[in-house]
């Protein structure tokens, strides 16, 4: 399953793809070296990484097969989108950017397998991929061991900080914090009942706000429930929550599980107005497979959504139509993927350099007032970044409408007192 | 459980009632193709999940289909789309037995891994096919919402369909093996297929239909749940664990066993949930099923058969 990709002939639609582009490329134009002045290859890799004086080598490591290729499709065509449009700008150092994708198969060892032939084979100079905290864990010490660089886009549990990965989704203070103060202010939530699948980021992130909940907001939770992944019959807990009649269900339930509690909510006559819901788990791509009736009214706390009247977003919502069809939908974990060969090529150009130590000293510090499709945007020095959380309301479209924004939101992947 | 008016209390229960009997359903459905296949046959189907999958991407085609041609098709596809996945599901079927099937009878542990691996195959495809995003069916409107009974009672609309639809295939299958004379000829070939065979009973041909009735029925199976779960390449794997354990658990050669095996796991399990978490809940009716059948290796109801 290796796929290379280097030569790049400009088509119609890739010609509009690159129009489409040029406010993104304004800003990141400004520190992109200028032909002519390329620096020589023995300056700007010393540690044995597949840079010639024309290309680089990186890696697109997500599962293209399995139980997630579902989730993770989204990523690799982000990533894809990404490249191919810092090629069109000029690279990066001068040099083109080729890619070789590898397929974890949904399987942690296989994860593990393909980051090392990437790392030790490939002599990739970064790689972009992992998506559920499983395969990341899986990889890490293969990072870590060969000195790699990894761009991980999933929202996740925190917890975790490595020299070799750069952290482009939220971590899940980032996600949940201000948007329970958000529910707890302008709708007066003082109730809270926590529903979660039965895996480390669902169950992380419910201690997470059942301390807030309890300690900061003064409200109460009067039920936490986990169900096995891939459980589908909510009943039961259904009918609990109707019992208990919380102010707010928050919910982290996620793949085909997910659809099934929409679907059974709705069923049970628990519409939005009867049961608002806050959930850390829907964003656009899930939406397509709920389905747009089931899931109207309902809320997401995200940091992005398709919908951001943003014009870095619009360009980039552009471009991803153009290249994968009209009907392409882009998640939170998406954009976050797209994020990756940005956030990569500012920090090699700040750098000077494909060397990985370099290239992450470089990362820290980096800025975008704007030209990202969230909006602002800090790496911060933990190598995860500041943005602010979002909470979208879905509308029969199957688009979100923004119905609050947060200040920027630094992340805190170790919160104390949790 | 204090605090509560009694009112309430009885809201609940009735309303726990209904889930334990919409959970009843999915097994019962999932279970009664096994049944067949795995009770009547002895052929251990892995891909039995796939089957209910290809039943619910052909519901998905339909909808599709009948969404192009306007509001009224949109109301009454769905019958149209449970034959249709009845069908898809039975000819797939169908030649599974013949080209794989058959010719594992004598070795049942290779037929756990051919046909586990058909099951890959099988979900696979799917994704090639149909991408591994899941797939939303267009529901008719008169399958959404539900009918409120009282401020607290909700039964849910698409609850009520799947359990009008589990009883009238339970009904046909029953009618179809006791009452029928395929269904007398079935039985004799599980109960001695050389006297079945020299009776002037076509066992292949049996076997054959047998088995592709058991997919199709898992086809219908597949039809119903796109009403209440996702439809994506592996959502029929998920059903596959749960259904084995209510044909094992209620002996595995009767058909009246399954459904009573089907309602005593769903009630417990849905019952149990209410007061622990769902995981736990889970935990407790594998256990409980575990010991039942170290003292009943035979399941709740054996019958009687010569092998």
């Amino acid at each position: 399953m290796t796929q290379q990709k280097t030569k790049f002939c400009p088509s119609g639609r890739q010609l509009l793809a690159a129009l489409t582009l040029t406010a993104l490329g304004c800003s990141a134009m400004l520190d992109s070296v200028q032909a002519g002045e390329k620096p020589s290859t023995e300056e700007v890799n010393t540690t044995g990484l597949a840079v010639t004086d024309d290309t680089v080598r990186v890696g697109i490591l997500h599962s293209l097969t399995g139980t997630m290729a579902i989730s993770e499709t989204g990523s690799v065509q982000a990533e894809q989108l990404a490249i191919k449009q810092i090629n069109e700008q000029g690279g990066v150092l001068g040099r083109q950017i080729e890619y070789i994708v590898e397929d974890g198969a949904s399987d942690w060892p296989t994860f593990a397998e393909k980051a090392r032939k990437l790392l030790e084979e490939d002599d990739v100079a970064s790689v972009f991929g992992a998506w559920t905290s499983a395969s990341r864990k899986a990889v890490l010490p293969v990072f870590e061991q060969n000195n790699g660089l990894l761009y991980y886009p999933t929202f996740y549990e925190g917890l975790e900080q490595s020299e070799n990965v750069i952290y482009t989704g939220q971590e899940a203070t980032q996600q949940i914090l201000a948007a329970l103060d958000w529910v707890a202010e302008t709708h007066g939530a003082e109730t809270f009942y926590l529903v979660g699948s039965d895996y480390i980021w669902p169950r992380t992130s419910m201690k997470i706000a059942r301390t807030h909940i309890e300690r900061d907001l003064g409200g109460e939770v009067v039920g936490e429930d986990y169900y096995p992944l891939g459980n589908t019959q909510f009943g039961s807990l259904i009918n609990k929550i109707k019992l208990r009649k919380p102010d707010l269900v928050f919910a982290a339930v996620v793949g085909g599980s997910n659809v099934a509690w929409f679907k059974q909510l709705n069923a049970a006559g628990m519409t939005p107005e009867r049961m608002p819901m806050l959930t850390i788990s829907v964003t656009e791509d899930e939406v397509l497979g709920i389905g747009k009736q089931n899931v109207a009214g309902f809320w997401s706390s995200m940091k992005y959504f398709q919908s951001l009247d943003i014009p870095a977003n619009n360009d980039f919502v552009a471009a991803f139509r153009a290249e994968y069809g009209e009907d392409a939908v882009i998640g939170d974990v998406t954009e976050s993927a797209y994020l990756g060969p940005w956030l990569w090529k500012r920090a090699v150009e700040k750098a000077g350099s494909f060397d990985v130590s370099r290239v992450t000293a470089a990362s820290a510090g980096l800025e975008w007032q704007e030209g990202l499709p969230h909006g602002y945007t800090r790496l911060m020095p933990n190598h995860h970044l500041s943005m602010r959380t979002r909470i979208g309301e879905w509308q029969p479209d199957g688009q979100a409408r923004v119905i609050f924004e947060s200040e920027i939101i630094e992340p805190n992947p170790f919160p104390e007192g949790y | 459980m204090s605090g509560f008016t009694t009112q309430e209390l009885f809201a609940i229960f009735a309303m726990q009632g209904f889930s334990g009997l919409s959970l009843f359903c999915v097994f019962l459905l999932m279970a009664l193709g096994l049944a067949i296949i795995f009770g009547q046959m002895g052929v251990i189907n892995m891909a039995h999940g796939e089957f209910m999958t290809l039943g619910a991407y052909l519901t998905y085609l339909v909808s599709v289909q009948a969404a192009t041609l306007g509001e009224w098709a949109l109301d009454a596809y769905f019958p149209v789309a449970i034959a249709v996945a009845f069908l898809g599901a039975f000819m797939l079927g169908y030649l599974v037995e013949r080209f794989m099937i058959r010719h594992l009878y004598q070795r049942p542990l290779d037929t756990l891994l051919a046909t586990w691996g058909l099951g890959l195959i099988l979900q696979q495809l799917f994704r090639s096919i149909f991408g591994p995003r899941e797939k939303t069916v267009t529901m008719p409107d008169w399958l959404l919402g539900s009918y409120s009974a009282t401020d607290m009672i909700d039964i849910p609309l698409n609850g009520l369909f799947i359990l009008a639809i589990t009883i009238l295939l339970s009904v046909a299958l029953l009618v179809l093996l006791y009452r029928s004379r395929w269904g007398t000829k079935v039985r004799a070939t599980t109960q001695n297929r050389t006297m079945a065979n020299a009776a002037g009973i076509n066992t292949d041909r049996v076997d054959r239909l047998t088995f592709a009735l058991g997919c199709g029925t898992a086809g219908v199976a597949g039809a119903a749940f796109t009403t209440i779960a996702s439809t994506g390449p592996t959502s029929g794997g998920q059903y596959i664990v749960d259904t084995f354990l209510v044909v094992v658990f209620g002996g595995a050669a009767s058909l009246f066993g399954t459904i009573v095996s089907a309602f005593g796991i769903a009630q417990s399990q849905s019952i149990l949930s209410f007061f622990w978490s769902g995981s736990m809940a889970k935990v407790f009716t594998l256990l409980t099923v575990v010991v039942i059948l170290m003292f009943r290796p035979q399941g709740l109801f054996a019958s009687k058969v010569r092998r």
